[in-house]
């Protein structure tokens, strides 16, 4: 950062511990971000950088350390004085109220907008800005009724309106489809010539590389290393995370399919359009496409969480198209849910809890008809280790942990029942490329048991990296199923645009 | 005809205060089980402070705070200590009919006798002009003095939750906390005082109960109708003039009551004193579902 060092920063944070009960989630942590400039923040899932964000914010009050923006120290604050000094935080999940107008949530604790609401104005404002910035937002909708990319706008809107000069976005683009992802980097661009200073937060290296002026790397609550983007390559950036060389995506091992496990004749349901498909043991269907077309309907629908309409589920040659879910359970199916909040766990319930949902009936979680608690922790702190859940201990609450590490609860449950069928619906969103490649390894070791494996996702990439046979969903139905070997970019690329196009 | 509406508007009065009370806990984000409780110490906060003080003014201020002093226990309960809001509520409904009870035959010198007490009732403030318009004149303009306050209330309420930083606030609590948080509220302290403001004007309700329509106070005398302000509430969808039109048909369901009794229609007048529950019963299962709660109602606050 050679002309980095003339001008003071925007912001300096240094030595910021954090602990939470026995684990140090940031331990002297040392951060500058520049005016005009998009500062990359990676780590793996639990390396800091929420809880390092959430400080600077004012959400957390830091053990140690000390803050100072615009040259003024930020001390034992509140968001509400973050705010005030300047800075603006865009969470990953968003901190909207969905109930309330565009508008609204703009007001929401901001002291221009009047003790007395000065709606009309600041709708007025809320237009011109939205303008300015290609935001395309009214002011007077609701956000329940806006997708998730122009929610994320409202935040945006939110900064600029009070004027931040300091925004923190924390993995903006997990939830976004690749369109919207390149208006935000845009919109991050247009922030970054205005002056602002932005701290990016992601697991997305093209992301860092495009827009990133610099990176700073975090591993296990410290600073593992700094570097401009500039001469960067991903590999290097991956390494800087995990601490150790990734190695390529994994290449899928040809092997003969076995017999078939999992077979759909022309299912439809509300937003399905006759799905067919054959899934072999032995064998991974990679299904791609764009979010909304299908997909959650698909899973759920095979899942037993919604009533199919027409055609047929079999497995294992047992129909199951009317099944219940805990039937589908028994049957050998296992189901990996995108909605880790409310699907696929119970955050008020421990670790330990949440691993045994699925098999509380059966040993080691049960004795006769009694659960058992000793067998509950121990099976908890066998696959903890095994999967690298990084909590304090097996009782403590899921909700209390990372993104990442919620997920690898929902991968450990489901990869240790092993299932005769496991249907994955974004399984590795929101985990870092160390734990991604884990969970991918997984999946293959569970193909290669003799398994079959559907793998639904919004990346490509990982789809073309890990399915045997890829398909593309598009309004509702296959477009087209192709094998990986014989995957051509630009036909998958078709067959995503849809059916319409 | 307009007998019978004034009887309604005079039965909705206490109803009303009560839920607008309520609106202010619910939106909040805290459920408003205790309004029976808070009701029920108004209306003997209010006996004791007008007896004692001379005054139904003294009456009524202490209403306000004897109905916070209930809002207050349930606030420290149920938002500092997160404890659950329905059983808190409850509580505090039971332990308001306890301490009034005792209090009465304290104030009355021990002995384990109620005191007497007789209050002349606050009358009607005629509104000159207005008050002689004919019908609307006699219903909405010839009124006493806490049946203007629960009109202007729902004027006042709904422009505070509609067009104030404070009003949105607290809806914005009520829906989700942690936002609110992040945009620079402090959810704890805006719960505590709008659950203790809910007991205050609460207590309002109970002082129309002692001071305007009864005169004196009795045990448990608000009889359930804070679990009807709550129902008001909740069918006008928690909004001021959507709980008055609620408790303006529960009170016209009672005054219609009334009325039979008087005509001597052979029902058993047990039966008849059920109507206005059994009104709010009906159209809480047509309406409930439907009816779409503040999301983050009843559930506490992380720290």
């Amino acid at each position: 950062m050679p002309d980095a060092t003339v001008a003071s920063p925007l912001l300096e944070m240094r030595g910021i511990v954090r602990s939470f009960g026995a684990v140090r989630a940031n331990d002297g942590i040392d951060l500058d971000v520049q005016a005009g400039r998009i500062l990359g923040l990676l780590g793996e899932n639990g390396s800091g950088k929420s809880t390092l964000m959430k400080v600077l914010f004012g959400m957390l009050p830091p053990d140690a350390g000390s803050i100072v923006f615009r040259g003024r120290p930020l001390a034992g604050h509140r968001p509400a004085a973050a705010m005030a000094a300047g800075i603006a935080m865009i969470h990953q999940h968003f901190m909207l109220i969905d109930a309330m107008t565009v508008v609204d949530n703009v007001m929401l604790g901001w002291p221009e907008a009047g003790r007395v609401l000065r709606r009309a104005a600041m709708a007025a404002r809320v237009r011109e800005a939205s303008r300015r910035f290609g935001l395309d937002l009214d002011p007077d909708a609701p956000v329940a009724s806006l997708p998730l990319g122009r929610r994320q706008r409202v935040e945006i809107l939110k900064a600029i309106l009070r004027d931040a000069q300091l925004l923190i976005l924390d993995e903006p683009t997990s939830n976004l489809a690749p369109s919207e992802v390149a208006g935000l980097l845009a919109i991050l661009r247009r922030l970054r010539a205005e002056g602002r200073g932005i701290v990016f937060i992601t697991h997305k290296m093209p992301e860092v590389l495009e827009v990133c002026d610099e990176v700073v790397v975090l591993r296990a609550g410290r600073v593992a290393g700094r570097t401009p983007v500039a001469g960067a390559s991903p590999q290097q950036l991956a390494e800087m995370m995990v601490g150790r060389s990734v190695a390529a995506a994994p290449a899928p091992a040809a092997q003969a399919p076995g017999a078939v496990r999992l077979s759909v004749q022309g299912l439809t349901a509300p937003g399905l359009s006759g799905v067919t498909f054959a899934l072999c043991g032995g064998e991974i269907l990679g299904v791609a496409g764009v979010d909304g077309n299908g997909q959650i309907e698909l899973a759920e629908t095979l899942a037993g969480l919604r009533r199919a309409r027409g055609g047929r589920i079999t497995l294992d040659g047992r129909d199951i198209t009317h099944a219940s879910a805990a039937a589908r359970v028994a049957a050998g199916l296992a189901y990996m849910p995108a909605d880790r909040a409310h699907t696929a766990l119970v955050r008020s319930m421990s670790v330990a809890e949440n691993l045994m949902l699925r098999d509380s009936a059966r040993p080691p979680y049960a004795r006769g008809a009694l659960l058992s608690p000793a067998g509950r922790r121990g099976r908890a702190r066998t696959l903890m280790g095994e999967y690298d859940i990084r909590a304090a201990g097996p009782d403590t609450p899921a909700g209390r942990l990372s993104g990442g590490n919620q997920q690898k609860i929902v991968v450990a449950r489901e990869l240790d029942r092993r299932p005769a069928v496991l249907v994955a619906h974004q399984a590795t969103w929101g985990l870092d490329p160390g734990a991604t490649r884990f969970v991918l390894d997984r999946m293959l070791a569970l193909r290669d048991g003799g398994a079959a494996v559907l793998y639904i996702s919004s990346e490509l990439e990982e789809v073309l990296a890990i399915g045997d046979r890829i398909a593309v969903l598009a309004d509702g139905g296959f477009a087209g199923v192709v094998a990986r070997a014989a995957a051509d970019l630009p036909q998958i690329g078709l067959w995503m645009a849809g059916r319409a196009a | 005809m307009t007998e019978f509406l004034a009887a309604a508007i005079r039965i909705a009065t206490p109803l009303l205060l009560a839920a607008l009370g309520g609106i202010l806990s619910e939106r909040a984000g805290v459920f408003a089980v205790g309004l029976e409780g808070m009701m029920l110490a108004g209306a003997f906060a209010a006996t004791i402070g007008a007896w004692a003080g001379g005054s139904a003014a003294a009456g009524i201020g202490l209403a306000l705070a004897g109905g916070a002093v209930i809002g207050l226990a349930v606030a420290v309960v149920a938002v500092r200590w997160r404890a659950d809001n329905m059983v808190t509520g409850l509580a505090a409904n039971i332990l308001a009919l306890g301490l009034t009870s005792y209090l009465l035959r304290v104030a009355a010198g021990g002995g384990g006798r109620p005191a007497s007490i007789h209050l002349p009732l606050l009358g009607p403030w005629p509104i000159p002009v207005l008050a002689d318009l004919p019908v609307v004149g006699k219903l909405l303009f010839a009124q006493p003095p806490l049946t203007y306050l629960a009109l202007l209330g729902c004027v006042a309420f709904t422009l505070f939750l509609g067009r104030t930083q404070a009003g949105l606030a607290l809806c914005a609590t009520g829906e989700n906390p942690e936002a609110a948080f992040a945009a620079g509220a402090d959810p704890l302290r805006v719960r505590m005082l709008a659950v203790i403001a809910c007991g205050a004007v609460a207590g309002l309700g109970g002082a129309v109960l002692s001071l305007q329509q009864v005169g004196t106070f009795t045990d448990g005398m608000t009889g359930g109708r804070g679990y009807l302000a709550l129902a008001s509430l909740i069918v006008g969808r928690w909004t001021p003039f959507g709980a008055a039109a609620a408790c303006l048909v529960f009170g016209a369901a009672e005054a219609f009551e009334l009325r039979l009794q008087t005509f001597g229609v052979p029902v058993s007048s047990y039966i008849v004193q059920m109507a206005p529950y059994l009104i709010a019963l009906a159209v809480l299962a047509v309406l409930g579902r439907s009816a779409r709660l503040p999301a983050a109602i009843g559930r506490p606050l992380e720290q």
